[in-house]
C-alpha cells in the first residue's frame, strides 16, 4: 500500500451562516489522480483553499506527508512542493512566457543574497522544454497577458510543473478549453501523473474529462461529502445523480 | 553592445562637461539629477512593483533634516544653531563641513533605509488603494511631525551649513553639488540597472501582476517587498540629503516632506516616461523637468494650469508612458515575437 499524501481529516469551514465544508474526509495516495466533482457552491474550491493555506479551517486537520499544514501560510505549504492552479488563470501578465517560468521554478529561501541573484542559465532551457511540453513554445516571447485563456491555463499548468511539485491541485483545467485541446490536455496530465510522478487532486466539472482521468472521485454536495468510489461507481451513484439533478 | 556603450559614454561625457558648457543651468541641471534619483526609485514601487506610493517623500525630508542635523550637530549645539539662525553663530571650517556632510550623507541614507524596513513591515501587507492611502498619510504626518519639532526649528524650519570660507566662490560650491547629485544618480541608476536583472527584479515584477500567484508558488513576497522599498528609501534619503545642502534651507511642508510638489512629481516623471522600466523614469525625469522649467519661465502665474493640463494630456493620451506607447507601437523592438520555428523537446523533471 502506498503511503497517502494528502490526509484530510473532519475538515470544517463556515463562512458565517453557511456551511461551507463540513466534516470533510478523505486521503489522496502517492502518485494516484483523484477528481472531486460537484454542483456549483457545493464547497470544492472552499476546500482547495483550505488545503493550501487561502484562510485557516474551523476545525479538523490537513496533513502532507503526515506534516500538519492546515496553519501554515500560503508560500510555505507550497515550498513544501503542494501547489494549486486557479479556475480564473492567475499568470504573470505583463512578463513574457519564459519570465512566467522562470519565476516559477523552484523558490529559493529568498534571504537578502537569493534576492539579489542570478537566475541560473539551466532554467532557461528547461523553461522552453516544459512551454514546449504544453504546445507554446512558438509563444515563449509573448507577454503572458496576450495569449487566451486556454493558452494560459496551459501556461500555469507549465508553470506549476516548473517548480517540481509533489502533488498539484488543479481548479477546474480543462473549463473555456475547446474540445480538441482538451483531449490534449487529458493526455499531458496523464503523462505528468506518470512520468513526472506528480500527485493530482482534479476539480473537474467535465464528466467526460474526470471520468477519463481520475482513478477514485470524490463528490461534494452541499459542503459534505456524499460518494466516492472509482469513476464508474460514481457514473451510477443514485446521490451523486440526485445531487447533479435534483431529487425527483 | 558597442552602440550601448557609446551610448552611455556619451551621457556620462555629457554629464561631466555641462556645468562647464551652461554654467548658468548647473543648479537646474543639479536638480534634474535628483529628479532622476526620485522618480527611479519611485518606479521601484509604482512601476516595478505596482505599489503607488505617496509615502516616498518621507525618506526625502528624513534624509534631509537627518543630514543637516548630524553635519551641524557633530561639531556646534543643534538648537542654539535653529534658535539663532545658525550660520550667524556657528562656522564650520572646510574640514569640518566636508567631514560633517559625508557622515550625515551616509547616514540620511542608511536611516531611512531602517525606517522604511520598520514601516514597511506594518503597511507592506496593505494592497491598492490602500497603501496608496496609508501612505500619502505618512508623509502628511511626518510634515507636521517635523513642523513642531523645536530643535529642527519647528515651522520655520532650519538652515543647513552654508560653503565655508576660504575655499572658492559659490561655482566651486554649485559644482560640488552638481557633481554629487550626477554621482548619486549614476549610481542609483547603475544599482537599479543591475538589480532588475535578478530575482529581484522578476519577483518584483510578478508581485505587480498578481501577488496571490507568486505566494501560492511559495515566494515570500514579503521580503521582496520590504527590500524594494529599502533600496528606494536608501538613495531617496541621500538625494535628500543633498538637496537640503544644495538649496540651504530646509523648510518642513514645503521643501523637506514635499508632498504637494516633490511628492507628486516623482509619480509624475515615472508614469510621463513609462512606469515599470529602467528608461522611462529617466526619460520621463528630464521631459517633466524640461516642461516644467518652461511653464514656470513662460506661463507664469499659469504654471500649474499648464501642468495641470499636462498631466491630463499623459494620462489620456500616454497611460502607459513614453517607453510604454514605444512598446505598444514596436513590440518586437521589445523582443515581443513569435517564434515560428517548432520544435520537439523531451521534457524531464528532476
Amino acid at each position: 500500500m502506498k503511503e497517502s499524501v494528502l490526509l484530510i481529516d473532519h475538515v470544517y469551514k463556515y463562512f458565517g451562516g453557511v456551511k461551507a465544508n463540513e466534516d470533510i474526509s478523505f486521503s489522496v495516495k502517492e502518485g494516484s489522480i483523484v477528481g472531486l466533482i460537484g454542483p456549483n457552491g457545493s464547497g470544492k474550491t472552499t476546500l482547495f483553499n483550505s488545503i493550501v493555506g487561502t484562510h485557516p479551517i474551523d476545525k479538523g486537520s490537513i496533513k502532507f506527508y503526515n506534516k500538519e499544514v492546515s496553519t501554515l501560510p500560503v508560500p510555505v505549504i507550497a515550498k513544501l512542493g503542494f501547489l494549486r492552479t486557479f479556475q480564473q488563470t492567475r499568470i504573470y501578465g505583463k512578463l513574457n512566457c519564459i519570465q512566467n517560468m522562470l519565476i516559477s521554478a523552484k523558490p529559493t529561501n529568498d534571504n537578502i543574497f537569493a534576492i539579489f541573484s542570478n537566475i541560473p542559465k539551466e532554467l532557461n532551457k528547461k523553461a522552453e522544454n516544459l512551454l514546449d511540453f504544453v504546445g507554446l513554445f512558438q509563444k515563449r516571447n509573448l507577454r503572458a497577458g496576450d495569449l487566451s485563456f486556454g493558452q494560459q491555463k496551459l501556461l500555469e499548468l507549465a508553470m506549476a510543473l516548473m517548480n517540481e511539485p509533489k502533488m498539484l491541485l488543479l481548479d477546474e483545467p480543462t473549463a473555456g478549453i475547446n474540445p480538441t485541446l482538451i483531449n490534449g490536455i487529458i493526455e499531458r496530465l496523464i503523462k505528468v501523473n506518470k512520468e513526472f510522478g506528480i500527485t493530482l487532486l482534479v476539480i473537474e466539472h467535465n464528466m467526460r474529462v474526470i471520468m477519463n482521468l481520475a482513478q477514485e472521485i470524490f463528490c461534494l454536495a452541499h459542503g459534505n461529502l456524499i460518494a466516492n468510489g472509482v469513476p464508474d461507481q460514481i457514473k451510477n451513484d443514485q446521490r451523486v445523480i440526485d445531487a447533479y439533478l435534483g431529487v425527483q | 553592445m558597442n552602440k550601448k556603450i557609446l551610448f552611455y559614454s556619451v551621457i556620462l561625457l555629457f554629464g561631466l562637461i555641462a556645468p562647464f558648457l551652461f554654467p548658468a543651468f548647473k543648479l537646474q541641471m543639479s536638480i534634474l539629477w535628483i529628479l532622476i534619483v526620485l522618480s527611479l526609485t519611485w518606479d521601484v514601487q509604482g512601476g516595478q512593483m505596482g505599489y503607488n506610493t505617496f509615502g516616498n517623500i518621507l525618506f526625502f525630508g528624513l534624509g534631509m533634516y537627518l543630514c543637516s542635523s548630524i553635519h551641524i550637530g557633530i561639531f556646534f549645539p543643534l538648537s542654539e544653531w535653529t534658535a539663532s539662525g545658525g550660520e550667524k553663530t556657528f562656522l564650520h571650517t572646510p574640514k569640518q563641513f566636508f567631514q560633517g556632510f559625508f557622515i550625515g550623507l551616509i547616514l540620511s541614507g542608511l536611516i531611512p533605509a531602517i525606517v522604511a524596513a520598520l514601516i514597511g513591515y506594518g503597511i507592506l501587507g496593505l494592497r491598492g488603494h490602500y497603501f496608496a492611502i496609508c501612505t500619502l498619510g505618512l508623509g502628511i504626518a511626518a510634515g507636521e511631525i517635523a513642523g513642531g519639532i523645536e530643535l529642527i526649528g519647528a515651522g520655520q524650519g532650519m538652515t543647513s551649513p552654508p560653503w565655508p570660507k576660504g575655499i572658492g566662490d559659490t561655482e566651486l560650491r554649485s559644482e560640488f553639488f552638481y557633481f554629487l547629485s550626477f554621482i548619486l544618480m549614476i549610481f542609483t541608476f547603475l544599482f537599479l540597472r543591475w538589480a532588475y536583472t535578478k530575482r529581484f527584479g522578476l519577483v518584483l515584477n510578478a508581485i505587480r501582476d498578481n501577488e496571490d500567484k507568486a505566494e501560492a508558488m511559495g515566494i515570500y513576497t514579503m521580503r521582496y517587498k520590504i527590500t524594494g522599498w529599502v533600496v528606494s528609501a536608501f538613495f531617496v534619503g541621500i538625494a535628500g540629503g543633498l538637496m537640503g545642502n544644495m538649496i540651504g534651507y530646509i523648510e518642513p511642508v514645503e521643501t523637506a516632506f514635499a508632498g504637494r510638489t516633490f511628492g507628486v512629481f516623482m509619480v509624475l516623471m515615472a508614469i510621463l516616461g513609462g512606469k515599470g522600466t529602467l528608461w522611462g523614469p529617466v526619460i520621463g525625469a528630464a521631459a517633466f523637468h524640461i516642461f516644467k522649467e518652461g511653464f514656470w519661465t513662460f506661463f507664469l502665474g499659469w504654471q500649474y494650469v499648464a501642468l495641470g493640463a499636462l498631466i491630463v494630456i499623459v494620462v489620456v493620451f500616454f497611460p502607459e508612458g513614453i517607453m510604454g506607447w514605444l512598446r505598444e507601437k514596436y513590440p518586437e523592438k521589445f523582443g515581443e515575437v513569435i517564434d515560428e520555428d517548432d520544435r520537439k523537446a523531451q521534457v524531464e523533471l528532476k
